[in-house]
């Protein structure tokens, strides 16, 4: 794993959980979309945060299919869930609101088995053709 | 009866978004590192090459799938069940796919993280 390796994960990280906070700020201050009225839905396109989330939610897709491109799936969609988490922070830190004891409960699994995964390699040999685990560990210093 | 239609939405988007991560995968690994083609053909060969793989672009269509079905589940439910709910399950439901179909090798390291990921996301939404 190189630098440039974590930053395209912490921007699967980032990306996915801005886009999101983003896309649910505009739909809330747009309101609800029906499938009826074509105006409603055409606002809500125009929305400043609608068109920043989908941006940023795009930027998370490339980003995301980059990571696939040179790890398990099993490796990013773990490392993926810590946006859970940085939304959370950033309603603590940022908006001061108010995180109850489950939630930081939450919080506490998903940063366990983010830590679980990223201890391990980001590829593993494949089940079908079984390669010497040393290979591996040697790619994984390699790279 | 609405819940039972909100869980039948959780389903599909579990099974479509699911299916999306599995071709995804498959297709990136195909087509193979992209910072390294990045540096050797140029980023227009790169988009290219991953928007013609076949794959990818079923893997996007998955996730439409599930993109809708998570918009007609949020009507039919709360967002507070719909959303985490399937979000949670597809981690697991991910792993088991990783296994079966992409022949990962989903050691007991793996297991555990997919397990406190899908309870740490339920946590979230209580």
């Amino acid at each position: 794993m190189t630098f440039r390796k974590y930053l395209v994960l912490a921007g699967v990280t980032v990306f996915s959980a801005a886009g999101d906070s983003l896309l649910a700020r505009g739909m809330k201050q747009s309101g609800s979309v029906s499938p009826h009225d074509l105006s409603s839905l055409i606002l809500t396109i125009l929305n400043p945060w609608v068109v920043a989330g989908i941006v940023l939610l795009l930027a998370f897709f490339a980003s995301y299919s980059s990571a696939l491109s040179w790890a398990d799936l099993t490796y990013v969609l773990p490392a993926s869930s810590l946006g859970y988490v940085l939304v959370a922070f950033a309603g603590r830190f940022v908006f001061h609101e108010q995180i109850s004891v489950t939630r930081w409960l939450g919080i506490a699994l998903i940063t366990a088995g983010v830590g679980f995964v990223a201890v391990g390699p980001s590829v593993t040999p494949k089940l079908e053709r079984p390669e010497p685990s040393a290979d591996a560990a040697s790619q994984e210093v390699r790279s | 009866m609405r819940d039972a239609y909100a869980w039948v939405a959780i389903g599909v988007i579990v099974v479509a978004s699911t299916t999306g991560d599995v071709l995804l995968s498959h297709a990136m690994k195909k087509v193979g590192d992209v910072s390294e083609l990045w540096k050797q053909h140029g980023l227009l060969q790169v988009v290219n090459r991953v928007l013609t793989t076949p794959t990818f672009i079923l893997g996007v269509m998955a996730f439409a799938v599930a993109f809708y079905s998570l918009l007609f589940g949020l009507s039919w439910g709360d967002l507070s069940l719909v959303a985490p709910a399937s979000a949670s399950l597809t981690f697991v439901s991910n792993a088991v796919a990783a296994r079966i179909f992409l022949h990962e090798r989903v050691g007991r390291r793996r297991w555990i993280a997919a397990l406190l990921v899908a309870g740490g996301v339920a946590l979230m939404a209580v």
